[in-house]
């Protein structure tokens, strides 16, 4: 008796890109490194033998970083400790960066699948304002926002990402076009699905590869908007931190105590690169020109 | 074309309008204002200023005020600095800004074109990767982590270079900030040359130019490089944005006279005219040099020209 064929394994577009990315060793570096620094400015802060707004008394201000005394990264000029700053200021430079992008996401996304699905008349509009913000220096208005409102952290969340969201939303609008035209999209609309649950069921799922590579990308930019604004003086509020406060901070003192400025540096740029490498890694992963 | 540039910069029009009434009633609608000082002014001083100054008119009879002076080109007195006029506030410090930032654009268009098309023509090999990790190293580092270390360096260690100032332009001043400000510039136009010089040369129309027998060096500078331009091109309009924010950090580290520095001090200070003229002024310049590029990649690229 002949055995039945065996069906054909299938391999998805996840599996696929995850084998493509694998092979990147940037991306793959990129992400353990992030992995252990992202664990580290989570679990961190539990264990530092300092807390992050505690003035030591005893020790000496700006102290020199050492491994055999309990400063690690050494003390700021007001005797803090360094170690513990650097990773409270991480988790609100990392926390900005996923909650903002995931606004700028929500806004871009809706706003260009929308444009795209609807096309005509609609999109001219919609497109049309998305050129007209695009042409305006929106930096301004983030920094304006900031000063005029006072530094709350879910104004930078909001301010950010409602800034952000220009290239998601034509990226995802040209995508929407094209999946517009495809078949299941007109076996959606004979059975009688409404336009909203077509974007969200049909429309939305097929745009996750260019949004999550996207997200990646973006996820940099935005701890970039932050840092800027914390080193101008608007983000966060003391003694919470972050790590454009702690650069800025460190600039200020830089001849006495350059520790202050370096770690916290090597940190920030350390996140971004990773991020950079990884969003690099997930494009050729999920970009099906290279296939 | 001479049709459509008139209709680009009709369209420009409305996008000016929106930037214009959202900076102002934004400004206005914070709390404080330009008269709030530590010690107080006693109401009579304080409702004579607000006379002076018009405050005491409606937003909305102070808006219609300030366009009909703006459609003159008068962007009104300063409330902080005494007697001065935001034109004139501009008309100073503007050239130094632009002196630093074109400067960066230069150095970014020039230096970031040859590495990506270098990169691109040894693809793959020890110099593209050595380049490609030199941008993302461009790109990681903001350019106000990238200005104090290099202060650190070139002026506290080595003593090379002044640590800020600017000594009337002198070009030892010039150095620091004109790199720090053009660094991310350069490796974004870096990566973008060299991935679309690598998809232009596999057309196959390059193929058909080395199959003449052309010289590689007619076949990228005279072939090639045109269309690998057009990415960098669309992309000059978002570079001259982040040079003109970068700026306001950049002239603040190193202490340089231009009109950035006076944005985040107008605006915490709530000098509401000053603000306005800096966010329209360099809000028409973005506009104006997204419109030249439109104009420029008309120029460049036959299929890209209205019909």
């Amino acid at each position: 008796m002949s055995r039945l064929p065996q069906p054909e394994q299938g391999r998805s577009l996840w599996q696929d890109a995850w084998r493509r990315l694998r092979r990147n060793r940037a991306a793959l570096v990129a992400m353990i490194v992030l992995g252990a620094l992202v664990a580290l400015v989570i679990v961190g802060p539990w264990f530092a033998p300092w807390s992050y707004d505690y003035i030591d008394f005893d020790g000496d201000w700006g102290a020199a970083p050492s491994l055999s005394g309990s400063h690690w990264f050494g003390t700021d000029s007001l005797g803090r400790d360094l170690f513990a700053r650097t990773l409270q200021g991480g988790r609100i430079s990392l926390l900005v960066g996923f909650v903002a992008t995931l606004v700028s996401l929500l806004i871009g996304v809706t706003w260009g699948a929308v444009a795209g699905y609807y096309g005509g008349r609609i999109d001219n509009v919609m497109m049309r304002i998305v050129d007209i913000l695009y042409a305006m220096p929106f930096m301004f208005f983030v920094i304006l926002l900031m000063v005029l409102f006072g530094h709350h952290l879910v104004l930078i969340f909001v301010a950010i990402g409602a800034v952000n969201w220009l290239d998601m939303a034509r990226i995802v609008r040209g995508q929407t076009l094209s999946l517009r035209q495809k078949e299941f999209v007109a076996a959606a609309v004979t059975s009688g699905l409404g336009s909203g649950a077509i974007i969200r069921h049909h429309i939305v799922p097929n745009l996750l590869g260019v949004v999550v590579v996207y997200a990646t990308l973006t996820i940099p930019q935005v701890i970039l908007v932050e840092s800027f604004l914390s080193f101008l003086g608007l983000g966060v509020q003391e003694p919470a931190t972050s790590w454009g406060m702690l650069v800025n901070d460190g600039a200020r003192e830089m001849e006495a105590t350059p520790w202050a400025l370096i770690f916290p540096a090597a940190f920030l740029a350390t996140t971004l690169f990773c991020f950079n490498f990884i969003g690099d890694g997930l494009r050729d992963a999920l970009d099906p020109k290279d296939r | 074309m001479l049709r459509y540039a008139f209709i680009r910069l009709l369209s420009a029009i409305p996008a000016l309008l929106i930037l214009i009434t959202l900076t102002f009633f934004m400004m206005r609608a914070a709390p404080g204002g330009p008269f709030d000082r530590e010690r107080d002014v006693s109401p009579e001083v304080r409702a004579k200023l607000e006379q002076a100054y018009h405050l005491d008119e409606s937003l909305w009879k102070q808006y219609g005020r300030y366009l009909t002076a703006l459609s003159q080109g008068d962007l009104g007195p300063s409330f902080k600095y005494g007697d001065r006029s935001v034109n004139e506030l501009i008309a100073v410090g503007f050239p130094v800004s632009l002196k630093i930032g074109g400067l960066a654009m230069l150095l970014a268009l020039l230096l970031g074109g040859a590495l990506g098309i270098v990169a691109a023509l040894k693809q793959n090999g020890v110099i593209d990767y050595g380049v490609m990790t030199l941008a993302m190293v461009g790109i990681s580092i903001p350019n106000y982590v990238f200005a104090p270390l290099a202060i650190l360096l070139f002026a506290v260690t080595l003593g090379w270079l002044p640590a800020g100032g600017w000594n009337d332009g002198a070009l030892s001043n010039l150095v620091l900030p004109v790199l720090a400000l053009a660094a991310p510039q350069v490796a974004y136009i870096a990566r973008l040359m060299r991935g679309s010089m690598i998809e232009v040369l596999h057309a196959p129309y390059i193929r058909t130019a080395r199959a003449k027998g052309l010289s590689e060096r007619v076949v990228i500078l005279r072939h090639a490089l045109r269309p690998a331009l057009l990415p960098v091109l669309s992309y000059l309009g978002p570079a001259s944005a982040g040079i003109i924010t970068g700026s306001v950090v950049i002239e603040q580290i190193f202490g340089i006279p231009g009109i950035g520095r006076y944005f985040v001090t107008a605006a915490l200070n709530r000098d509401y005219t000053v603000v306005m003229g800096v966010v329209i002024f360099y809000g028409v310049l973005v506009i104006l040099f997204n419109f030249l590029v439109d104009l420029l990649y008309g120029v460049l690229d036959p299929r890209a020209r209205p019909q």
